[in-house]
């Protein structure tokens, strides 16, 4: 339907943690400016796919993967530049994992090591990611306080604050919800569809409504295998597969 | 259930014991120090002790100025930080984030080996090898301020070692991904989040170690030529607070037993306050955690 090419396109890829498979034959493509969300019972692979779009499973020993992925048409495996793949592909986890320094310089971190110097440049850049994430308002007033001192949900916001400092292009959030209240999460949805005009956004998730709330395609793992992957709304009330019916109807898993 | 809870009251009561016997033994050894070594300031002025360079504790009129000894005890063990701290950090480092698990097996062993090295056999270690290599290079007797601080910085490498594998390893792991995530390099990863999370640990180590190379008495003895004097130079003979303590010990009596005790009163009171500090380090990056949990 986009007549834009997807943003990634997964073909055929498999996934092995040493001798046991974890991601079988996934074929997958996702388009820009989209919210794809990933659904499946816990350790069906969603983290490992995630992890692989932006090379993190790199840091697994013994993680040994076939097929490919091609990010605006190039393999990730292939020349393409770690580190820049990584600057692009900006990644949220599932426990909010802020540096023991202060708010400001957790945000200022990513285009620090990228290479900004010019302080007046960076403050730019940290309030306008504080903004972006709905954390600005909150936070003004101690941008110099240590970032451990925030709450839950504000640790999260803060970063996606830092994530999108470094001025990506995807955003892959593994359950960036899951360890916060209804409040804090209401208020990552809803920034949520803000970025999507801006990014492209792929989410880990346990929660159903949250997956059918906020994203515009759905893919259902199970055991390391696609099942089905379509518009979030036919995945929810006309799914294909006996699984997913069976899965989305608190069946199984 | 009753006999539960009277094995309960006795084990309690047991490590209380415990406790209390090692406080005791702190105090035991504080009074016994104070009291051996007080009296020579009946005696001597502490502003003449601890400042003045002459030490004759045998001549007519017996003067006692330790000061040679506490600037020697301090350079030593400043320089031998010097060497073991940039040498310490790397090793560990190398461990906890770089090395392949079959070498950091080995270099573990090789380094706890080295801790369990009694302090003699580094002394013969530094008469055979390093006084011999600085004979050989800078002249002199090879025994030296240089001499004690290299053996001593080899003693201390496993502590600081240690230390900050420890402390990084115990870093949460999110952390580095967190960083590597926002595509930072390895070594921007180590050097700008790593490092400065793990820092209060290392710097706890770092002075740890410090406090165990000013404590170290026999192998400095025996590359340190433990000449009374003010140290001027890396290859001058050097006298540590802990070499005063041991030289005379066997033969001292009178006031010049007494001021060996009150040169132990001063090492005492040094590694007290590193201590001190240690636990002001560790206090403090506790209440930065914690008091901005409720800011
Ligand atoms: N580092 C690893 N080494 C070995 N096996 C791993 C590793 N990480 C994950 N696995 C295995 O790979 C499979 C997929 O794990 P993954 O974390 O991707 O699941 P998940 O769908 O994200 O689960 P959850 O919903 O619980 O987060 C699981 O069987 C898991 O045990
Ligand atoms: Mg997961």
């Amino acid at each position: 339907m986009d007549p834009r090419p997807p943003k990634f396109d997964v073909r055929h890829l498999d996934l092995w943690y040493g001798q046991t498979q974890a991601l079988k034959d996934v074929s997958f493509s996702i388009d820009p400016n989209t919210i794809t969300a990933l659904i499946g019972p816990s350790g069906c692979g969603k983290s490992t796919f995630l992890r692989v779009l932006d090379r993190m499973n790199d840091l697994i020993e013994g993680v040994r993967v076939e097929g490919s992925v091609l990010y605006d048409g190039e393999d990730i495996f292939g020349d393409r530049d770690v580190i820049e793949l990584r600057k692009r592909v900006g990644m949220v986890f599932q426990k909010p994992n802020p540096f023991p320094m202060s708010i400001w310089d957790n945000i200022a971190y990513g285009p620090r090591v990228h290479g900004v110097k010019d302080k007046k440049a960076l403050s730019d850049l940290v309030e306008r990611s504080l903004v972006q994430a709905a954390l600005f308002d909150e936070v003004k007033d101690r941008l110099h306080k240590p970032a451990l001192g925030l709450s839950g949900g504000q640790q999260q916001r803060l970063c996606i604050a830092r994530v999108l400092a470094v001025e990506p292009d995807v955003l892959l959030m593994d359950e960036p919800t899951s360890a916060l209240d209804p409040i804090s999460t209401a208020k990552i949805e809803t920034l949520l569809d803000e970025l999507k005009r801006r990014y492209t956004i792929v989410i880990v998730t346990h929660n159903m409504q949250q997956a059918g709330r906020v994203s515009d395609r759905t893919g259902f793992f199970l055991h390391g295998e696609l099942v089905e992957y379509a518009p979030t709304r036919d995945i929810f009330f006309n799914p294909r597969d006996e699984r997913t019916e069976n899965y989305i109807s608190g069946r199984f898993g | 259930m009753k006999r539960q809870r009277a094995l309960e009251k006795t084990i309690e009561a047991t490590l209380f014991g415990a406790a209390a016997v090692s406080v005791l033994a702190v105090i035991l050894i504080t009074v016994f120090l104070f009291q051996s070594g007080l009296p020579l300031f009946g005696k001597v002025k502490v502003s003449e002790f601890l400042f003045s360079t002459d030490w004759a504790p045998t001549a007519a009129t017996p003067r006692f100025g330790i000061l040679s000894f506490i600037v020697g005890s301090f350079s030593v063990t400043g320089l031998s930080l010097l060497f073991a701290v940039p040498v310490g950090l790397a090793v560990g480092i190398y461990l906890a984030e770089l090395a392949e698990k079959k070498n950091s097996r080995l270099i573990r062993s090789a380094v706890e080996l080295l801790a369990g090295i009694p302090s003699v056999i580094y002394g013969l270690f530094g008469i055979a090898v390093i006084s011999a290599a600085s004979r050989t290079l800078f002249g002199g007797s090879g025994y030296s301020v240089l001499s004690a601080a290299i053996v001593l910085a080899i003693m201390t490498l496993p502590t600081i070692i240690n230390v900050t594998e420890v402390s990084l390893r115990a870093l949460p792991r999110e952390l580095k991904e967190g960083s590597l995530a926002l595509g930072a390099t390895e070594w921007q990863t180590i050097g700008k989040v790593l490092v400065p999370a793990a820092r209060s640990g290392i710097v706890a180590g770092v002075i740890l170690g410090m406090g165990r190379a000013i404590g170290e008495t026999m192998a400095v003895l025996m590359v340190g030529g433990n000449a009374p004097i003010m140290p001027t130079g890396l290859n001058s003979m050097v006298r540590t607070l802990t070499m005063n303590i041991i030289t005379d010990m066997s033969y001292a009596t009178g006031d010049h037993l007494t001021s060996l005790f009150a040169t132990g009163i001063v090492l005492f009171a040094f590694i007290l306050i590193l201590n001190l500090g240690v636990q002001l380090i560790l206090k403090r990056t506790i209440s930065q955690v914690e008091g901005a949990a409720g800011a």
